[in-house]
């Protein structure tokens, strides 16, 4: 008979979700959907509101990655006034960015992904989960605690909040570092890289050896990639030119202002959130597995893909080694929480790197803005994607249009493939157990969304 | 025996499940002493069964019940009614469950208006329907907890500090019920005010407020409301710094923006603050416009969407 599987919540992960699988009447998956449920209206309820306050609003899109909105949003109202923040004012944006990163693959690895892996995906609910893995290792779970702890606490004593951030704003960051802390964020972020050397090492050797089967067939699919470069090809989180890749590895870098030449979205009758889609491929919109149109994934896989290279050397190793392993573009899907823990070591030597630079307590942190008419596109990495912000003002400087395309979404359209694939991939003649949805699950929980 | 606790997010960002994640090794105390029984952030506890085939949403018994969210759709909606059913006490964790929290700011507008823009932006190909199949119903308003279930305990905070999220905790599991500061951010702050002033017009916060050096104290730099920019610590309650007790934006050297919600839980942000201003000479009209001070107290019915 056939019927319909609903897995909801979809749990541990950051939003809102649930799948309906579909089988027909030999039990087998006809379709399968991903319900995405939230619609705030950002881009509505920010009309008439002062562009300097933005930052302070929009970061309320998401409670996880709240200064990756901050500072995208910080970046769009720059340009609507034609302000250009003074280099230390800019550094300590990038900084805080850097060092949300870095806690947040912590986050995400230790809380959320890892009981999938370390207790089992066929293990009971009330095990697998992140209380379940702190009673089984719970040493581990004590330094993972502090170390994640340890970065927000960089944040919030130098910028008041960690979430919903305020220290960024039009024109630079509110408060200068001092030399004293300085000193003391460095010496704690040389120790947050080192436990994140011993992350990813622990990662290669306990962790994944177990899951190579999995990796190579669960969720996996075939898409473009989206991320951010420097002038050298190199990953940068922060800024630089957006680079589309297709399937084939090929790419177009951009100018983040022009990208409404290359990104689409298409609303989906099944979701509150839209799909976007490589618009510039010109070859339309469609989620079929086995020949996809449009279909690019953000976050770190697609980021560790596009990127020719890392531009710091213990990532850069950990590049080289994967890429051997996996090739580029790699497409397998569980591979996303490999290359997470790349871009944990990465945002790790950059944020320390950024404290060695004596400029960073510079003085001269703010430009003062003057309200205006204008358009200003604000871009950096979020850790699921490419974030991007696009405001229009009027001559009092209030907002009068706002766009805003938030790095999972780019990934919505993937999902619904992965989830598609491993329905496909793991229910045969209508037998389904927890097991199997939670495999399911996983394929979605490997995107972070 | 442990307090078993549920916890659900609605129309929420999720900030204040990592505030509670933030309580950094508290937190692995906590675990020792409650029991979560649903928690969709970190635990596989599905509504209709853990195979799906369930008919009717089901979140188990728990002691107590934290929500954070406000109600914006017809699933969580009954979420909270399943909640306040299966829990003992609920705890309104968050000023978008207190108070509505920024996503009632849409109250402006009618949510067809604000449909209407999501769907037609520059970046969306023109679609001729609006989502329907599997989603959750839209309601008129974002609304906050206590407009659709009785609710026991208010903790307003964008999101809570961790040191409130864990004093909260310790107070239920000592059986009682947490306290909130009846004071203001301003009784907190640690800023010199020298009192009524020559100021009559308020600036746009585009430049930094004045201080002397990086490292000077806080209680050495003038109130920011007395340096010309809008703070509205006057209207909001206290408690944002949790144990160090110094405001958050202020310990950033930006001023507030209410992100706790009313001093009193029925006061009125935007009103209370332009009465203060006015009562104090500051001519009003210098602000840019008014919403925003409603920012996030803006469900009961405060926000409504003009009418023309």
């Amino acid at each position: 008979m056939s019927r319909t599987i609903h897995i909801s919540p979809i749990t541990r992960i950051e939003g809102h979700a649930s799948i309906a699988i579909q089988l027909d009447e030999q039990g087998n998956v006809s379709d399968s959907k991903v319900h995405f449920m939230s619609l705030r209206g950002f881009e509505k309820f920010v009309e008439g509101k002062p562009a300097e306050e933005l930052p302070r609003i929009v970061n309320r899109i998401c409670g996880i990655c709240p200064w990756h909105h901050h500072l995208a949003s910080n970046k769009a109202v720059d340009r609507c006034f034609g302000v250009e923040p003074p280099p230390a004012g800019r550094k300590l944006r990038e900084l805080m960015q850097t060092i949300a990163h870095a806690e947040d693959k912590l986050l995400h690895f230790f809380f959320l992904a890892a009981a999938d892996f370390v207790i089992g995906p066929d293990s009971d609910y009330s095990v697998r989960n992140v209380i379940g893995v702190a009673k089984a290792n719970p040493e581990l779970a004590r330094k993972v605690v502090q170390m994640r702890y340890m970065a927000k606490m960089i944040l919030e004593r130098f910028a008041g909040k960690t979430i919903h951030p305020v220290a960024g704003v039009a024109g630079g960051f509110s408060k200068p570092m001092t030399e004293k802390d300085r000193v003391e964020f460095l010496k704690q972020m040389r120790e947050l890289l080192d436990f994140a050397l011993f992350t990813i090492d622990f990662a290669k050797t306990s962790v994944f050896p177990a899951y190579l089967d999995a990796v190579q067939s669960l969720g996996v699919i075939r898409t473009g990639f989206i991320g951010t470069v420097d002038e050298k090809g190199r990953l940068n989180l922060f800024d630089g030119k957006i680079r589309l890749m297709k399937p084939d590895g090929s790419f177009t870098d951009f100018d983040p202002q022009d990208y409404t030449d290359y990104i689409g979205e298409q609303v989906m009758p099944y979701s509150y959130g839209k799909f976007p889609y490589a618009r510039c491929w010109n070859e339309g919109f469609s989620l079929d597995l086995d020949s996809p149109r449009g279909i690019y994934r953000s976050n770190c896989l697609a980021r560790i893909n596009i990127a020719d290279s890392m531009a710091t050397p213990l990532a850069q190793a950990e590049l080289e080694e994967f890429r051997e392993k996996f090739g580029r573009p790699a497409q397998a899907t569980l591979l996303y929480h490999w290359a997470r823990l790349i871009e944990e070591v990465y945002a790790c030597e950059h944020a320390v790197e950024l404290l060695e630079d004596p400029e960073i307590t510079d003085t001269n942190i703010r430009t003062k803005a003057e309200p205006g008419a204008g358009r200003g596109v604000g871009c950096v990495e979020a850790p699921r994607g490419t974030l991007i912000h696009d405001y229009s003002t009027d001559e009092n400087g209030l907002i009068t249009r706002a766009n805003m395309i938030v790095g999972t979404t780019h990934n919505l359209g993937p999902i619904n493939m992965s989830v598609n694939q491993s329905a496909r991939l793991l229910i045969r003649d209508g037998i389904v157990d927890e097991g199997i949805l939670n495999r399911i699950e996983m394929s979605v929980r490997a995107y972070d969304p | 025996m442990s307090v078993k606790i549920a916890e659900e997010w609605v129309n929420a960002c999720s900030g204040c499940e990592i505030s509670i994640v933030d309580m950094g090794e508290r937190l692995l105390d906590v675990l020792n002493l409650v029991e979560f029984v649903h928690i969709p952030v970190l635990m596989d506890h599905k509504y209709f069964g853990q195979l799906g085939d369930g008919s009717r949403l089901n979140i188990p018994e728990a002691d107590v019940g934290i929500i954070t969210g406000g109600i914006r759709n017809a699933e969580h909606l009954e979420v909270a009614e399943e909640m306040r059913r299966k829990c003992k006490i609920i705890i309104a964790l968050g000023t978008c469950a207190t108070h509505g929290g920024i996503p009632a700011l849409a109250n402006s507008w009618r949510f067809d208006d604000v449909m209407e823009r999501v769907y037609s932006t520059e970046t969306t190909d023109k679609a001729g329907f609006r989502p329907a199949d599997g989603v959750p119903q839209v309601l008129d308003a974002c609304l906050a907890l206590d407009e659709k279930i009785k609710v026991d305990v208010l903790l307003p905070g964008c999101p809570p500090h961790p040191d409130q999220v864990f004093s909260a905790l310790v107070a239920l599991l000592e059986g009682r019920v947490p306290e909130l500061p009846d004071k203001s951010v301003c009784d907190c702050c640690p800023t010199l005010r020298e009192g009524k002033g020559q100021l009559k017009r308020l600036r746009r916060f585009l430049e930094n407020p004045f201080y002397k050096s990086p490292d000077e104290p806080l209680d050495r730099m003038r109130c920011l409301l007395e340096q010309g920019f809008l703070c509205m610590g006057p209207v909001t309650r206290a408690g944002c710094g949790g144990g160090k007790v110094v405001p958050r934006c202020i310990a950033a050297r930006v001023p507030c923006r209410g992100c706790s919600g009313p001093v009193r839980n029925d006061g009125n942000q935007l009103l209370d603050m332009l009465n203060a201003l006015a009562s104090n000479g500051i001519d009003i009209e210098s602000l840019p416009e008014y919403t925003s001070l409603l920012r996030f107290s803006g469900a009961h019915n405060l926000l409504r969407p003009s009418s023309k």
